[in-house]
């Protein structure tokens, strides 16, 4: 199960989901995102320092959006990953695919480059 | 067909008894006249008549107690039509007879012949019509039986049929035992008589249908009482005198009463009957709404039905449904618009009525005094009710009347039932959609299922240089594991292990397209890089996004002893290094399959070498292995993996992988295993040439 928080900060839009994205759970996710950037978010940060777990279903969201994001040109920025996450998304190669910051502080940086 | 032939044979007995006794009573009435001593017992007419009666009785029997097809009215229509046949027989008779002048009580032979034949015609058609009767109130009385009123009917019964034996011995007609006999059978009669249930569920209709021929029936009864009378009057001849028969006067008695008491009862239930009539139409209303859930196919079906039944049901003027479901959210109207059920919802919520129809609170409310201030509305009275699924609020069923103070408790209990059962009927409705929606899953599953192990491979390629042992175990949901070997040549082997993401018939069918892509591309001895762009410009085309594949694939070659090999984001390959001593996971780069959904994807994956010695191993699996759980929540990792391995380096694959998957069980602590557990071990060995 996973409970997803919102929050807004200096016209970012920061994601927070909490506890564990499976096949089922992904959807919420998945939804999330798509109203961030219905609502007009240029500019979107992944807190995963609450994601204890992350199946495959729950990457192919962030994967999903690579295309779009990188089409519209919006950013999205995850970080904050612990260690078993962090490995999870390094195996898939999606270090390689996704802008992945080590905190929050990293992040707001990575997402306000040009 | 036995009982149509049985009673045709009793007709005809009935038919012969009955000019057997015109011939005896004749003969009698004949040696009276004459003076001549009697040739035949004077008793026998007596007993004539009554086998005459006995018969009668059972051709009814059949004709009217046994036939189930008859309702109520067509039992009084059997009455008056054996009622109409007599009387009008018995006026022809009249007729005839005023016609050819009346025959004077002293005149001859021939003319109190004459009328002693119209007698017993009359005689024969009343005892004909008081047993019909008999019959069919027999069948009335006995509707909606209990057990005391069965017995009770029997004992009736029995005792006349004892009376007609009686009758046969005694002919000393009244003595006290006889008066004592018939306020008996009066008395029970009368008893009897008082069970007329069957006059309740008659509807308007048919009850003036009944009191018609009810009227009809007691006129004819005393008609043909009066006929009989005053014939037996005119005869005056104490044999042939038929009156004091205990059984008949009896019969006459039970069946007068009973016509009387029916003829009444109905005429006194007539104003009440459209309340039973309405009740039986809740029933039938309530029936279809608890039925609804087998033959309609929606909920909406069950709400227009309990919006149609409540309306009908208490009479009101209109009325609406709304659902509450946000998803779903519908106002169900009936002879009211949209606009005005909004306005009146509008105007109560503007009152801050804290009634039902803020779908706050479950009690029913008349909200009626609320509805005074909207003068707009042509509405004076409202009721409205919760409808409950599992104990959540789905709707508000809201009743209307232009009347004021139009609803009674009365209603307010029959609505809240229907209420009720409607919500009981949706929560049917959704459990077996459930069910069905479950069941097809579960088939879906099964499937899915079959054709992903039919996917992987029955036999693996085995070499002088290595031993390949797998294994794959998908946990209840069907996963999308993959491992294949294929010989390129006496020197190649390509391998591939792959997941899936994702689960289900999608999953399998993703991996037979993986299956495809391998069994195509590998033939080529293809370097695995290219074996891996290749295999994403296929994919693309066939997952959808956030659907990808991560695989390894592998080139071994027996002749250098090296393997090449590619990973697309797939769990890294344990690799056992006999030499060292030591088991390491390998650190390379690879996006998995499906993920970079362009030409670049080429940039994304890498290859690799190594050369292998005698005594290495190869531990490949999927995530479902490191992923594993205890029940403390535990995972299973990769330093286990790896410690776990090294426990069993020396043995065989076939082996290490038994101890592996026992160990990893071991750990989850559980059967049933909650992803798919697959390995693939390859080790290689010093090569035995055969000299």
């Amino acid at each position: 199960m996973v409970h997803i928080k919102r929050l807004q900060e200096d016209g970012i839009d920061i994601i927070t989901p909490i506890g564990e994205i499976d096949a089922s759970s992904s959807i919420e996710l998945d939804l999330t995102i798509a109203k961030s950037v219905g609502e007009g978010f240029t500019k979107v940060l992944v807190d995963c320092g609450a994601l204890e777990y992350i199946s495959s279903a729950g990457l192919g969201v962030f994967m999903s959006y690579i295309d779009e994001f990188k089409d519209k040109n919006l950013k999205m920025v995850l970080f904050g990953m612990n260690e078993k996450v962090a490995n999870t998304f390094e195996i898939l190669g999606l270090y390689d695919l996704l802008t992945i910051a080590p905190d929050k502080a990293g992040a707001k940086k990575k997402v306000n480059e040009v | 067909m036995r009982a149509k032939a049985l009673s045709r044979l009793l007709f005809v007995i009935g038919v012969i008894t009955w000019i057997a006794l015109l011939f005896t009573d004749l003969s009698v009435v004949f040696s009276a006249k004459n003076g001549l001593p009697q040739e035949i017992p004077t008793w026998l007419p007596g007993i004539i008549l009554n086998l005459y009666l006995l018969t009668l009785y059972y051709y009814y029997k059949f004709k009217i107690d046994r036939d189930e097809q008859l309702n109520f009215v067509d039992l009084l229509w059997r009455v008056f039509a054996a009622g109409l046949i007599a009387t009008v027989i018995s006026l022809l008779l009249r007729l005839v007879e005023n016609l050819f002048g009346a025959a004077t009580p002293d005149g001859n032979f021939f003319s109190l012949a004459y009328k002693e034949v119209i007698y017993l015609i009359n005689l024969a058609l009343l005892s004909s019509f008081l047993l019909a009767s008999f019959a069919s109130w027999k069948r009335l009385i006995l509707y909606q039986k209990s057990k005391w009123l069965l017995r009770g009917w029997s004992f009736f019964e029995y005792a006349l049929l004892i009376a007609l034996l009686y009758t046969c011995f005694d002919r000393t007609p009244n003595d006290t035992l006889y008066l004592v006999l018939l306020i008996f059978f009066i008395v029970v009669g009368l008893i009897l008589s008082a069970n007329m249930k069957w006059v309740a569920f008659l509807n308007f209709r048919q009850k003036w249908t009944s009191l018609l021929l009810l009227l009809l029936t007691i006129f004819y009864l005393s008609y043909l009482i009066y006929t009989n009378n005053s014939l037996v009057e005119a005869l005056r001849m104490g044999f042939t005198d038929h009156r004091e028969h205990l059984f008949i006067q009896s019969l006459t008695i039970f069946v007068m009463i009973y016509s009387i008491f029916s003829f009444l009862v109905i005429l006194f239930n007539l104003p009440t009957t459209s309340v039973f009539e309405q009740k039986l139409e809740e029933v039938v209303n309530f029936q279809r709404i608890s039925q609804s859930i087998q033959t309609e196919q929606s909920e909406e079906s069950v709400y227009n039905i309990l919006l149609e039944t409540s309306v009908s049901s208490v009479f009101a003027d209109a009325g609406w449904l709304e659902t509450k479901d946000v998803a779903t959210h519908r106002v169900f109207t009936y002879r009211i618009t949209e606009k005005e059920a909004y306005d009146i919802i509008a105007h109560l919520k503007s009152q801050n009525v804290t009634g039902i129809l803020d779908q706050g609170q479950d009690k029913t409310k008349n909200l009626s005094k609320h509805l005074a201030a909207l003068r707009s509305s042509r509405f004076r009275s409202i009721l409205a009710f919760p409808i409950f699924v599992k104990g959540e609020n789905i709707g508000t069923l809201a009743l209307l009347k232009e009347l004021p103070d139009g609803f009674n408790k009365e209603m307010t209990k029959i609505v809240s039932t229907f209420a009720n059962q409607a919500g009981i009927s949706i929560e049917n409705f959704r459990l077996l959609e459930e069910a069905l929606q479950g069941e097809r899953y579960k088939e879906e599953l099964k499937i899915a299922k079959t054709v992903q192990k039919s996917l992987l491979p029955q036999v693996l390629e085995q070499d002088a240089q290595f031993d390949i042992a797998a294994f794959s175990e998908s946990a209840d949901e069907v996963g999308g594991d993959y491992y294949d070997t294929l010989r390129i040549n006496e020197q190649e082997t390509s391998l591939i292990i792959a997941d899936v993401s994702g689960k289900g018939t999608t999953a399998a069918f993703h991996m037979s397209q993986m299956k495809g892509i391998f069994h195509s591309l590998a033939q080529d001895c293809i370097e695995p890089d290219e074996f891996m762009a290749r295999s994403n410009k296929a994919l693309i085309y066939c997952l959808e996004r956030g659907s990808f594949i991560s695989a390894i694939f592998f080139l071994i070659n027996t002749q250098n002893k090296t393997v090449r090999y590619s990973r697309a984001g797939h769990c890294p390959v344990l690799y056992y290094s006999a030499s060292k001593d030591k088991a390491e996971y390998f650190k390379d780069k690879g996006v998995a399959l499906g993920m970079v959904r362009n030409n670049s994807y080429r940039n994304f994956v890498e290859a690799n070498e190594f050369t292998y010695q005698p005594g290495d191993i190869m531990v490949l699996y999927t995530d479902g292995i490191t992923e594993a759980k205890s029940v403390k929540g535990e995972e299973f990792g990769y330093d286990r993996l790896a410690a776990t391995f090294m426990e069993v380096k020396t043995l065989e694959p076939k082996q290490i992988q038994d101890y592996l998957i026992s160990k990893l069980y071991e750990f989850s602590g559980t059967d049933n295993i909650n992803d798919d557990y697959t390995t693939m071990i390859v080790k290689f060995k010093t090569e035995h040439k055969p000299i």
